[in-house]
């Protein structure tokens, strides 16, 4: 039988001073990177625009398409290389056009260079501005109503504590994904925004089988002399194995769909593969620690009061 | 053997088959959306600001004859913004007969009156404004549903997103910029006579009596493919529209060879209409306006019965097929402009569909190796666990007409992540068990129920958010959580039914179980 771990004893809780920190300077990390790039680069889904893949036959260079997008207007387009070094993008601000029509132009135009041989249009997008702006807000609401659905769920299965700690474990995988993102100057794009619904998820599960085997543990005996960080520790102690397993595979997963997906599926799994080491991270230093600092508090609270009492 | 065994085999095999019956054939079954298969989006806005105007005008019009019939005379009896009805009378007489009239226009308020001066204004009800919005919406949904069928597409989607608009989706489509013609334009055909007393170069000095417009009628020269724009002073009243139109079909154009032309026949009312109409104007020329641009506009020789005509206009045969199929599916009761467009080549859906399969398969492979290398022959076991559950999830997503796209793909890895990380718990709970000593058997017993607790919480919260997305999320939101939904209740139903069984039908069949192989 191969095994991991057997009965790992280490002390997760009793370092999680470090970990706050740790969590502090990544969430300033992201945030600062995104400060300075002056927030997200949105894909077109979200902005509005219009893009225009291209296939050539022979590898062109950003200046050659460029040189072939002047005569007609669109030389300030900008222009990426997507994949493979045959295939590029360009990327136009809104326009009075249809995308069709632009890209007959753009066909036309790029036709008349012969150094990039036979060429084709392999999509064609045009994203209006009000559409992109309803999808920006429509997603964010979603993903808002979702957190709360979690909070409310994990408030009445377990406790409140334990909901809001969630969440912020949630919010914080959220931000260092976006960090992350920022700082791999990748673009948000639709797929991108079903990568973080899917961290959310992930960082939830997580989360909550150790909350599950807390309650398990306090539910069964009660634990004698033993602190609620102790308690916490060996929780998170006993599902070790499990978190390393899942974490393990969900990565490996990720991570093959990062370097075979292709160029559509590449930012996606990015996101995954950030997502997957914060999401199980975050549920033993950012939710677990803030429940047992919150029960700390409030014990401490309790046990002064009563000291008080005493006294008087 | 436990009791109820043979009860739990059946339940599985009955959803086993029932999948198999939502899922056969698998081609036909799972949709692809267009981001893996290539084709044409479109997400349509109705102006139906514009409908609500059109109404208003034929209201005013409609006043405006009911006065004359009336005998009182009205300076002005016009269409004010998109609502409004400004009537203004010659004088104060007449005035309560006046609005004797307009009260048979029950849904609209009179307001502003002036019984001094004459005047007063008839306001669109709000109830009536939004009646008429939605209806633009509807009857340009139903409009564009005919059209497409009559197109000819496999699979569209075309359904209404929001309040005013609607979303297209035709997979496949090769030709967008055809299709998108074809559902874009508003089709308005409509008959005027012209206006020739006014000569067409003072009408383009601005000069022309209040009830005539200049139309352009387009036409290509075709040898230097150069476009004009011939003027044409045409009557603003609508003798006849399209609505009574009963067929349209394409002919070869007897007076230009290669070229094609669209004959129409009018229903009953259109015949008469038509056939009064030429009478009443012989020696006059009749314009064929289609959305705004004139076709032709032949000289009137005799009163032309049966309802019978020809629109020519240097078309090609695809041309005149497609307006041919626009005219008889019906005019959009309001413009339509185009929102969002996307356009997918069909070797680029066929790319993503390739290497996201190569990805996702060996992702897949990474996972079952481990799990048999871990575990064993729970690995096993665990490993057709994950496999009964993905063939449940695309039968869920089959069951209700899902579309699978790539963010829906995303549902699916974390359904897959999700259903791995069950079984992890529930094996690491059994050697838990184990360790501290029980036999195989209650260790087994005692893992599944503890692990079914943490699955239960796992899987319900995840679910809980998926439902929300769904409710609040639009397409490709909407997408990921339908498939992570259905993903998870299929794992539910394999973690509690289908792991435990495998599991029950490998050991509990045994006298004596001296180990498990985890």
């Amino acid at each position: 039988m191969i095994e991991l771990f057997r009965n790992p004893r280490w002390d997760f809780i009793g370092k999680r001073k470090w970990a706050y920190l740790a969590s502090l300077v990544f969430v300033l990390l992201s945030l600062g990177s995104l400060a300075a790039r002056g927030g997200l680069r949105y894909d077109i889904d979200f902005t509005g625009g219009t893009l225009i893949q291209v296939r050539f036959e022979r590898a062109p260079s950003v200046a050659r398409i460029r040189a072939g997008l002047t005569p007609i207007g669109l030389g300030d387009s900008i222009i990426q290389r997507f994949g493979d070094e045959r295939e590029y993008i360009i990327r136009l601000a809104l326009k009075e056009l249809g995308s069709e029509e632009i890209a007959r132009r753009v066909q036309d135009a790029l036709a008349a260079d012969p150094s990039f041989g036979a060429l084709e249009i392999r999509r064609a997008e045009f994203v209006g501005p009000q559409v992109g702006r309803d999808l920006q807000l429509q997603a964010l609401y979603a993903v808002l109503a979702g957190v709360l659905g979690i909070l409310l769920y994990i408030a009445l299965r377990f406790d409140l504590k334990g909901g809001v700690a969630a969440i912020v474990a949630v919010f914080h995988d959220v931000l260092v994904c976006l960090g992350a993102l920022s700082l791999a100057n990748r673009e948000f794009s639709l797929p991108v925004l079903a990568a973080f619904l899917t961290v959310i998820g992930y960082s939830v599960n997580d989360t909550i089988v150790a909350y599950d085997r807390l309650r398990e543990n306090r539910g069964k005996f009660v634990p004698k002399g033993k602190t609620f960080a102790e308690q916490m520790n060996d929780a998170v102690n006993q599902t070790l194995s499990r978190t390393v397993l899942t974490a393990l595979t969900t990565f490996f997963s990720t991570a093959v769909l990062l370097v075979f997906g292709g160029k559509t599926l590449e930012d996606f799994a990015f996101v995954l593969v950030i997502g997957v080491i914060t999401g199980t991270y975050s549920t033993i230093y950012v939710a677990a620690a803030i429940v047992v600092d919150w029960t700390r508090s409030v014990e401490g609270r309790l046990r002064r009061g009563k000291k008080a009492v005493a006294k008087a | 053997m436990p009791r109820r065994l043979w009860a739990r085999v059946a339940v599985v095999a009955v959803v086993v088959l029932g999948a198999a019956w939502y899922l056969y054939p698998p081609k036909q079954t799972i949709n692809l959306g267009l981001d893996l298969q290539g084709g044409i989006h479109l997400v349509l806005g109705v102006e139906t600001d514009k409908h609500v105007s059109t109404q208003t005008e034929r209201a005013a019009d409609d006043l405006k004859s009911a006065l004359e019939r009336k005998g009182i005379a009205a300076r002005r009896v016009a269409r004010e913004g998109d609502r409004t009805i400004v009537v203004e009378l010659a004088g104060p007489q007449g005035w309560n007969d006046a609005l004797t009239v307009a009260a048979e226009f029950g849904r609209f308020e009179r307001r502003d009156e002036d019984q001094a001066a004459g005047r007063f204004k008839l306001a669109m009800s709000e109830r009536l404004v939004a009646q008429l919005r939605d209806d633009a919406v509807r009857q340009g949904l139903e409009t564009i549903r005919n059209r497409v069928d009559q197109f000819g597409v496999a699979e569209p989607t075309i359904t209404r997103t929001g309040t005013d608009r609607i979303l297209i989706q035709l997979p496949g489509v090769q030709d967008p910029e055809r299709a998108k013609a074809l559902i874009g334009k508003t089709a308005l055909l409509e008959f005027k006579l012209l206006d020739e007393r006014t000569p067409v170069e003072q009408a383009l000095a601005g000069q022309l009596p209040e009830t005539s417009e200049v139309l352009y009628q387009r036409r290509v020269e075709p040898e230097t493919k150069a476009e004009r724009k011939i003027p044409y002073v045409v009557g603003k009243r609508t003798l006849l529209t399209g609505a009574e139109l009963t067929r349209a079909e394409v002919q070869a154009d007897p007076n230009s060879p290669g070229s094609w032309q669209v004959a129409i026949e009018f229903n009953a009312t259109g015949a008469r209409i038509f056939g009064e109409v030429t009478e009443q104007s012989v020696g006059q020329q009749l314009a064929i306006i289609l959305d705004g641009n004139v076709y032709s506009a032949p000289r009137i020789n005799e009163r032309i019965p049966g309802g019978r005509a020809v629109i020519t206009g240097q078309f090609t045969v695809e041309d005149a097929r497609d307006l041919a199929i626009v005219l008889r599916a019906g005019a959009l009761p309001a413009p339509v402009t185009i929102l969002e467009e996307r356009t997918v080549g069909p070797s680029l859906g066929a790319d993503s569909i390739r290497q996201g399969l190569v990805a996702i398969l060996g992702s897949a492979v990474v996972v079952f190796v481990f799990m048999l290398v871990y575990y064993r022959l729970a690995g096993l076991i665990a490993d057709v666990a994950l496999g009964l559950n993905l063939y449940l999830l695309f039968a869920a997503m089959a069951a209700f007409g899902a579309t699978l796209t790539l963010p829906g793909l995303a549902g699916v890895a974390l359904t897959v992540g999700m259903a791995v990380d069950t079984n992890v718990l529930i094996f690491e709970r059994i050697r838990e068990e184990l360790r501290v000593g029980k036999t195989p058997r209650s260790a087994v017993d005692a893992g599944f129920a503890r692990a079914l607790r943490t699955i239960i919480d796992t899987h319900l919260t995840v679910m809980v958010t998926a439902a929300i997305l769904y409710n609040f999320g639009t397409g490709p939101v909407k997408g990921f959580a339908v498939s992570l939904f259905a993903g998870l209740a299929a794992s539910l139903f394999t973690a509690y039914f289908f792991t435990r069984l495998l599991f029950d039908v490998v050991y509990m069949g045994r006298r004596k179980v001296e180990a498990v192989s985890i």
